[in-house]
């Protein structure tokens, strides 16, 4: 059905289906751009959520009748605009936030009359999401809501929270954002490292919550968790910032895991250990791009945490390949850059696992006993409650014969183990112990 | 806007203050840093503030004031002194605490500071 401009004469009304679409689309394509401009304008992201959120209203109210604009996002923009002046103008705005908001009725008027598309302020929106005066819990969330739109109660499901609960965080992130001046702005050179790092891993904390293996009735529950949302982000932020192998690091380790989803629980959803998996489940084409995105990256030559994890799975990938093997000499090596860059313990468990399928399980379990003394920032009581280090402890103490220690560190195990399914597996393991 | 700046500080640091051998060090880290906030243009005030020792609370109870030695919070850092500064936004305010001359185990508190009244 053909769009009516106003000032058209005797028109036809635009249906409400074609409304809804074209709404649903704007706010697909365009919502985190919308809120980022708008956001970056008024320093308060907050009410630019509200405008907009206003302006959605409107839209929603006057399209039916008036048509859909030929730029929708202008019309959003110009809407949203005039909802901030005048909430500003109720709450006496003064000074440069005054300012600031009169120059985005200019360039809201601007591009309402041009050709121009307005300019992509999310990559400042990811980093003040990430900022370090925001707490660090709350980054992820601030995300997920702010860039890509996801609602609160969402968000909350996947990190096991109260929606209400959510809500108040993000909100108390918010006010601070407005209230203490964190500045919407792209971090200096010299803070980049740090401060990307902290976009990285919240990034990848999207990827990591939930439950993410589910099956079934389960997995239409909202309780899954964001991989496809973490996805989207690591691409938008590889798209803003293309020259940053570390950016293509993280994509191409979600990729790889991603890869690999559909492998990790068999038919009767049994936990599948990833050396046990059927690899003509995983995904060819992830694989393959996710090692485009990683070859890309170590011709920048600046190496990283995400591109080494990246790496180890690239290598856990060959098995894939015709003939192919883990190489873990290999994997071992890339764990020992990994420690050496972010000696944190999933990567000291991951060396010594490594080092046990190269070496033999001796020396795989010397390399578990140092971690300790091998992270001056770890505490002891770090390996004390995480589950990695004592399934891999049990397995090497299987390999050992050491049956009596084998079948305690499965319990610790098992004991740890947040997922029915996985201890239901180290379950089955430990029973293969002998007696 | 304003920011203020809360210098928190160990018991290390105040003993730096009677130290006859360390004092001279640790109050001669102070000018310097004030003078660059004035050159900045960002100085709005501030002050020193004499040893948690000399602190004194005073509370309102059933309309009546209670008078206690000692400091409000029986915390081992202590407020030594603060800092009012006049700058754009968190960032800036940050960058100025982290110039602060503390000692080690300093913690300095930015707070953004309400628009003045009366």
């Amino acid at each position: 059905m053909a769009r009516v401009r106003s000032d058209d004469g005797p028109q036809e009304t635009t249906s409400p289906n074609e409304v809804e679409r074209a709404i649903v689309r704007s706010a697909r394509e365009s919502y985190g751009r919308l809120v980022a401009f708008l956001a970056a304008r008024c320093r308060d992201v907050a009410a630019a959520e509200d405008a907009l959120g206003d302006a959605f209203q409107a839209a929603l109210h006057h399209w039916p009748a008036t048509g859909v604009p030929d730029k929708p996002e202008a019309w959003l923009l110009t809407t949203a605009r005039r909802r901030l002046i005048d909430g500003a103008r109720h709450r006496g705005v003064e000074g440069e936030a005054g300012r600031a908001l009169l120059q985005l009725a200019d360039e809201a008027e601007r591009l309402a009359t041009s050709d121009l598309t307005f300019p992509d302020e999310r990559l400042a929106l990811l980093f003040l999401c990430a900022h370090p005066a925001i707490d660090a819990a709350v980054r992820t969330p601030l995300m997920l809501q702010t860039v890509l739109g996801l609602p609160a109660a969402r968000i909350a499901s996947a990190f096991l929270v109260q929606p209400a609960a959510m809500g108040q965080r993000l909100s108390r992130a918010k006010a601070k954002i407005r209230d203490a001046r964190i500045p919407f702005v792209l971090p200096e050179r010299r803070d980049l490292p740090p401060r990307l790092g902290a976009v990285l891993e919240a990034i990848y904390a999207a990827y990591g919550s939930g439950w993410q293996d589910l099956t079934g009735a389960e997995a239409a529950t909202s309780r899954r968790g964001l991989a496809g949302e973490a996805l989207e982000l690591g691409r938008l932020l590889l798209g803003l910032l293309p020259e940053e192998p570390e950016a293509a690091g993280l994509l191409a380790l979600m990729l790889h895991c991603e890869a690999r989803r559909p492998a990790r629980r068999s038919a009767d959803a049994a936990y599948v250990p990833l050396s046990e998996q059927d690899v003509s489940l995983w995904s060819r084409s992830m694989i393959a791009e996710a090692d485009r995105l990683l070859h890309a990256a170590e011709l920048v030559g600046r190496v990283g945490p995400f591109q080494l994890e990246a790496a180890i799975q690239s290598a856990h990938a060959r098995r894939a390949s015709p003939g192919g093997a883990v190489d873990w000499e290999s994997v071992a090596l890339l764990y020992e850059g990994l420690v050496r860059l972010a000696p944190t313990v999933g990567a000291l468990v991951g060396r010594a696992a490594a080092v046990s399928e190269a070496r033999g399980a001796a020396v795989g379990l010397a390399f578990l006993d140092n971690i300790r003394g091998d992270a001056e920032d770890i505490r002891g009581d770090a390996v004390a409650a995480y589950q990695p280090y004592w399934a891999a402890r049990a397995h090497m103490l299987q390999r050992l014969g050491r049956a009596d220690e084998a079948r305690a560190a499965y319990a610790r195990a098992i004991g740890l183990s947040e997922d029915p399914a996985v201890r239901a597996f180290l379950l089955a393991r430990s029973a293969q112990v002998p007696a | 806007m304003n920011y203020t700046l809360l210098i928190y500080e160990g018991a290390a640091d105040f003993a730096m203050r009677k130290d006859p051998a360390k004092a001279p060090g640790y109050w001669a880290a102070w000018p310097p840093y004030a003078d660059a906030l004035r050159k900045a243009g960002v100085f709005v005030g501030g002050a020193g503030l004499q040893g948690p020792e000399t602190a004194t609370t005073v509370r309102m109870r059933d309309g009546s004031r209670a008078v206690q030695d000692g400091p409000y919070a029986d915390t081992k850092e202590q407020l030594g002194g603060f800092f009012i500064i006049d700058v754009a936004d968190l960032d800036a305010a940050l960058e100025w605490a982290a110039r602060a001359p503390v000692g080690p185990g300093a913690v300095v508190e930015v707070r953004p500071d309400l628009p003045p009244m009366g």
